[in-house]
């Protein structure tokens, strides 16, 4: 409670606005960057699942491909990371 | 209340100098080539006409790995010249990955941009001297940049499309991958470190039990980096492999 009372009776200084905007847009940044890449892994996962499930002899080589895919799916979140970071501490 | 105070991003990435120009992540990084090296000398000294035991059993079963897991998935059988690169490549990122989660070590070195992003310029050196090599420098433009197949008019759309993926992309995201995964990791395990600090040393006695929360989150985190750090090591070696195969037949 005095922490919010005394962000409310405070009068923010232009740096502070800054630091709050910052902060504020690296929660933003990362968590729009992680909902495309989310559903992409569990779409590209669920169906090397399938396929490795339908084919057990063709289970490496699937597994490679999943994990090339994954590693390009994830890039862009990771980006969103290193956003996040970019925007909160730099 | 607890009194929670998240440590300086300074203060968990950048270590003091053990002495000048010299500081916890060089150490690391001359620790796993020493290592890396010791294993595959001390392989080397046993007779190859006997049973492998001890030493060489793990490195004749990393040299398999990466053969089998990576060059046959990837280049296939003409790529096997690559083994060496690949394999000093795997070993020195996997090492630098693993202090991570070692005691006492606690930081893995590919989490500083510097780590990842030389060796990620050297991928990229290498693929494309290779593609120069195998087809000629106008062979190799011509087919990075106007993939056969393509109706004339899209040229304009693809070669610029392919231009920046294979030129720029590339090594960004094989850089961004391997440090941004090695920091969020890292950044976690502190999060969870300083949480359970906390709690455990809390003023009011009821929160301290429930600091056994994230201690276990961070033991089963811990867990994960394991995986983590190997899994990074395999992609950038495996991403490797089908740049330099993608780059040396480039039918495929």
């Amino acid at each position: 409670m005095e922490a919010i009372a005394r962000l409310i009776a405070a009068d923010p200084t232009p740096a502070e606005l800054k630091n709050n905007a910052a902060a504020a847009s690296a929660g933003y940044a990362y968590g729009l960057a992680a909902i495309g890449p989310g559903i992409g892994i569990g779409y590209l996962v669920g169906k090397s699942v399938e396929a490795m499930a339908r084919q057990p002899e063709a289970a490496g080589m699937v597994r490679t491909t999943m994990f090339l895919g994954i590693a390009f799916t994830e890039a862009l979140a990771l980006i969103g990371f290193v956003v996040f970071i970019l925007l909160k501490f730099a | 209340m607890i009194a929670l105070k998240f440590p300086e991003m300074y203060e968990i990435l950048v270590w003091k100098d053990l002495f000048p120009t010299f500081n916890k992540i060089s150490l690391i990084a001359v620790m796993a080539v020493v290592i890396s090296t010791v294993i595959f000398l001390l392989a080397a000294r046993q007779d190859h006409n006997e049973a492998p035991r001890g030493v060489r059993n793990l490195a004749e079963s990393i040299v398999e790995f990466i053969e089998n897991g990576v060059i046959m998935q990837t280049m296939g059988r003409d790529g096997l010249g690559w083994t060496p690169f690949l394999l000093s490549m795997f070993l020195f990122i996997y090492l630098c990955n693993v202090p991570g989660i070692i005691p006492f070590l606690q930081m893995p070195a590919t989490a500083r941009m510097a780590v990842p992003l030389f060796l990620a310029l050297l991928v990229w050196v290498i693929y494309n001297a290779t593609g120069i090599k195998h087809q000629g420098f106008g062979g190799y433009f011509k087919s990075t940049l106007f993939p056969p197949g393509v109706p004339k008019a899209l040229y304009i759309l693809v070669t610029p499309i392919e231009f920046i993926s294979a030129i720029i992309v590339r090594p960004f995201s094989l850089a961004v991958r391997l440090f941004a995964n090695m920091m969020a990791g890292h950044i976690l395990l502190v999060t969870f470190a300083v949480l359970s600090e906390a709690l455990f040393q809390a003023k009011d006695k009821v929160l301290i039990p429930v600091g056994i929360l994230p201690m276990f989150m961070l033991i089963f985190l811990t867990g994960f980096e394991v995986l983590v750090a190997f899994l990074q090591a395999y992609i950038f070696v495996i991403l490797t492999a089908v740049y330099i195969g993608g780059a040396a037949h480039p039918e495929h």
